[in-house]
């Protein structure tokens, strides 16, 4: 093995990112690492990258016992990463970039024609025919991957991690990209893949490792495994042990309520593919999918958190504009996002002053809420939402998650919305307020309000929706609803092959 | 197709010309080697304080004390000079061993307390400041046999006096050329400018090259407070105020980004020459008042930044066209 980790364990603040991991990485192998948000993936690249230090297990490279402690120290050991965020300089040229801390020097001075030289044989054999004397910047983003691919490669040379290379690279370049991973393996490096795109890890990777909760749960040749399983490995369902969560199959004559708003063929490229959807007074839809699918940018294009490049919307009474958050807040939208505590909550206002926010600032800034209205608007959803709290002064940065969560629903009630998108409402509640908020969503939608809800929890968005839409790779593939809505065949809906896997990016 | 950031190098070079035909068309005796010998000599200081300007800039700083410490290097050797019996090569070393660990300090502690050098500089130009008044508030007139030699020049055809500080200016731009450029300290000045997290990671040591970048700088300043007292015969504790803005302006009219990261050592020479080209067209015209150069110079360093904005946003849309 060219790479051997053994009984890795890291922990931050006392809570296990890793424990006791085993990992290995054969010469001339694509070996992908899977699993959700938090499942240990990029602690585990930064122990290997020497970006974190482990606190227990070895780490093997040829044989030898390794311990590396910066980036550069594991850069000099053999072990290169290239990133998402392409770690390069658009502003030097590719040569600058490539040659970048060991340029060819004469008389102290860089040799500029040794330098493009350099370059070019670094480049070569890579299949880009570019000038390096341009500016990286002026490259696609994948033209500038490759770059650093190869100056990773000449640095390093045993091990490389592509940490998601291909996020923001179409389908042809996600093939020019994979010819690359291809050659190298084949020159024996060994090479690990971090993707959220199946597709690309089946068509790629010759082995699979797949983390949840910091544990690895599998690794099996990629041949053999089989794709079902590998979701339920990554979300931890097992299909077995179904739960018929949905209580009572609430009202399945919601279809025949009137449509509040209907989407057609919202989308961005590179984002998301465009997509249909209708909305019915009083309805719930869910969206499942795994990190990364699309599923909270579909979310953010309906809120105009980024613009959609295609499609309109339309409420009963014609169309709506929705190209910006302040016109879908005016359309009578409302978003609990998903990273509340950078996105969703102002932790140095008081309870009182979070929830009004919204509402002021629909009103504009010329007109404040008086007081008195505001201390009754906090008294009120304080009380329905049961927010534990000693009173509405407090700070909602010292409130607990699920209480801090309440408060961001209370800010969009308090604008009674139309239509409300919640992003994770349930992430980093404990169970008790878990409970709660999906007892207020469902009461929400009694009142009328229509709702989109994004989980990862599977039961639980079973048992507040009433439609289920799946997302896989930045398409929307299935629509559940009634009987069909199980985790079972939400898994094999996320887990079914592409017709055409190269095109999945 | 050439890089985009030769555009704004292009700009500079085209305004200067227009710059020259304007003058050449009202005034053709202005095209003289007196013209040209004075025009290096008026500007030497601010175009030496200009290169070090340069660097901090390109790197995504800023020095804010540099006109400050050519004050205090001017009152700094009148001073000494009166009082003590040194050589001018003497004190000259020593101020700029002054300077230069001045800069340095101040590019240590921009790293060490993750502080914007708008802060710190802004901090050592009232130090710098204090301290030449410190030394004197007077003008201090310099009287040596030394600085007779130093104000020497070579007699150009047509009467034009190409001084020592004119030439010293010249071959500072030089060596300031082939630090950005040819050196593995220029690339990392670039790349800091670039993105400081990015850098990091590709291996530039933070700490020293920000210490560097600042000393640089301060050396900078020392050299042209040298050649402002031989310019003027004199150290003055309230002379060269604003001069930093004034270098700021060259260097964004030389077409470097102010944000950092991108620009051209020969573009800053070029932004100087201009300035002083405006200020000898006022001279020549004889009506105009000399705040005109002040106006014309904010013209143009507006127009220079709206350029830098209108390419980074043409460079953004022909990114997304190029996805799509």
């Amino acid at each position: 093995m060219l790479l051997t980790v053994k009984n890795l364990s890291k922990s931050f603040l006392g809570s296990r990112a890793l424990d006791a991991v085993d990992f290995d990485l054969a010469a001339g192998e694509v070996h992908a690492l899977l699993g959700e948000n938090g499942a240990g993936k990029s602690t585990l690249i930064k122990c290997l990258t020497g970006a974190y230090h482990r606190d227990a297990g070895t780490i093997a490279l040829e044989g030898e016992a390794i311990d590396p402690r910066s980036t550069s120290q594991a850069q000099d050991l053999g072990i290169g990463t290239v990133y998402q965020e392409v770690n390069l300089l658009p502003n030097l040229t590719v040569a600058q970039n490539l040659t970048f801390g060991r340029e060819p020097t004469r008389f102290g001075l860089i040799d500029a024609r040794a330098r493009t030289r350099l370059a070019r044989e670094m480049l070569d054999g890579y299949g880009l025919d570019i000038d390096v004397n341009r500016d990286l910047g002026a490259y696609s983003v994948a033209i500038q991957q490759i770059v650093a691919i190869a100056r990773a490669v000449s640095l390093s040379g045993k091990v490389l991690i592509l940490d998601e290379p291909t996020a923001s690279l179409d389908a042809r370049e996600v093939e020019m990209l994979f010819k690359v991973v291809r050659d190298l393996r084949d020159r024996g490096l060994g090479i690990v893949f971090i993707s959220h795109f199946l597709d690309q890890v089946f068509t790629i990777s010759d082995r699979i490792t797949v983390l949840r909760n910091g544990r690895r749960i599998v690794t099996e040749d990629t041949a053999r495994i089989d794709r079902v399983k590998l979701i339920e490995h990554m979300l931890g369902h097992a299909l077995e042990s179904e739960v018929e969560a949905r209580a009572g199959a609430a009202a399945p004559e919601k279809g025949g309520r009137p449509i509040a708003f209907s989407f057609r063929n919202i989308g961005r490229q590179g984002v998301i593919e465009p997509f249909d959807l209708d909305i019915h007074e009083g309805e719930v839809v869910g969206l499942a999918g795994l990190l990364g699918s699309g599923r909270t940018e579909s979310a953010e294009l309906l809120y105009g958190i980024r613009t959609a490049q295609t499609g309109e919307a339309r409420d009963a009474n014609g169309p709506i504009n929705i190209r910006n958050p302040r016109a879908a807040i005016a359309a009578g939208f409302g978003f609990a996002p998903e990273d509340r505590k950078t996105d969703g909550i102002v932790a140095d206002l008081t309870i009182r002053e979070n929830i009004v926010l919204a509402l002021q600032a629909s009103k504009g800034w010329m007109r404040p809420i008086p007081r008195a209205e505001q201390n009754r608007l906090a008294d009120e959803y304080i009380e329905k939402l049961d927010i534990r709290t000693t009173g509405r002064e407090k700070l909602i940065g010292e409130l607990s998650g699920g209480n801090q969560q309440k408060v961001i629903l209370a800010r969009w009630l308090a604008m009674n919305p139309r239509f409300l998108i919640l992003d994770e409402p349930t992430r980093g509640i404990d169970v008790g307020a878990h409970a709660e908020i999906v007892r207020l969503i469902r009461a929400l939608n009694e009142k009328g309000m229509s709702l989109l809800v994004i989980s990862s929890e599977l039961e639980e968005l079973i048992a507040v929706s009433d439609r289920i839409i799946v997302v896989r790779d930045r398409r929307h593939v299935a629509e559940l609803a009634g009987d069909q809505m199980t985790t079972d065949t939400i898994v094999r809906a996320i887990a079914a092959p592409d017709a055409n896997p190269e095109e999945a990016a | 197709m050439t890089n985009a950031r030769l555009l704004p190098l292009f700009a500079t070079i085209a305004i200067f010309m227009l710059a020259l035909v304007i003058c050449f068309i009202q005034f053709p005796n202005m095209f003289s080697t007196r013209v040209l010998g004075n025009l290096l000599t008026d500007n030497a200081y601010l175009g030496i304080v200009a290169v070090g300007m340069t660097v901090v800039i390109l790197a995504g700083g800023i020095d804010l004390s540099v006109g400050s410490v050519i004050a205090f290097s001017g009152v700094f050797i009148a001073v000494v000079l009166r009082d003590t019996g040194l050589h001018p090569m003497v004190v000259f070393a020593m101020l700029l061993a002054i300077t230069t660990a001045f800069g340095a300090a101040m590019g240590g502690l921009v790293h060490a307390l993750v502080m914007p050098g708008f802060i710190v500089t802004l901090a050592g130009m009232f130090l710098a400041r204090g301290a030449a008044y410190m030394l004197s508030i007077d003008s201090v007139p310099i009287q040596h046999e030394f600085y007779d030699v130093l104000q020497s020049y070579i007699l150009l055809p047509g009467r034009g006096r190409l001084t020592l500080i004119g030439i010293t200016m010249l071959v500072v731009f030089v060596i300031g050329m082939l630090i950005v450029h040819k050196t593995r300290f220029g690339t990392a000045v670039y790349a800091f400018g670039g993105g400081e997290a990015t850098a990091r990671l590709m291996g530039v040591r933070q700490g020293r090259v920000t210490v560097m970048i600042y000393a640089f700088s301060g050396f900078m300043a020392g050299l042209s407070g040298i050649v402002f007292s031989i310019y003027t015969g004199s150290g003055y504790s309230l002379a060269t105020v604003g001069t930093e803005l004034t270098a700021i302006a060259a260097v964004v009219i030389g077409g470097t980004l102010l944000t950092g990261g991108a620009g051209y050592m020969f573009g800053t020479f070029i932004g100087v020459l201009t300035m002083g080209l405006i200020q000898v067209y006022i001279v020549f015209d004889g009506t105009l008042s000399s705040w005109w150069t002040k106006i014309v110079i904010g013209a143009l360093v507006l127009a220079f930044i709206l350029l830098q904005k209108a390419l980074l946003h043409l460079a953004r849309r022909g990114n997304e066209v190029a996805y799509a």
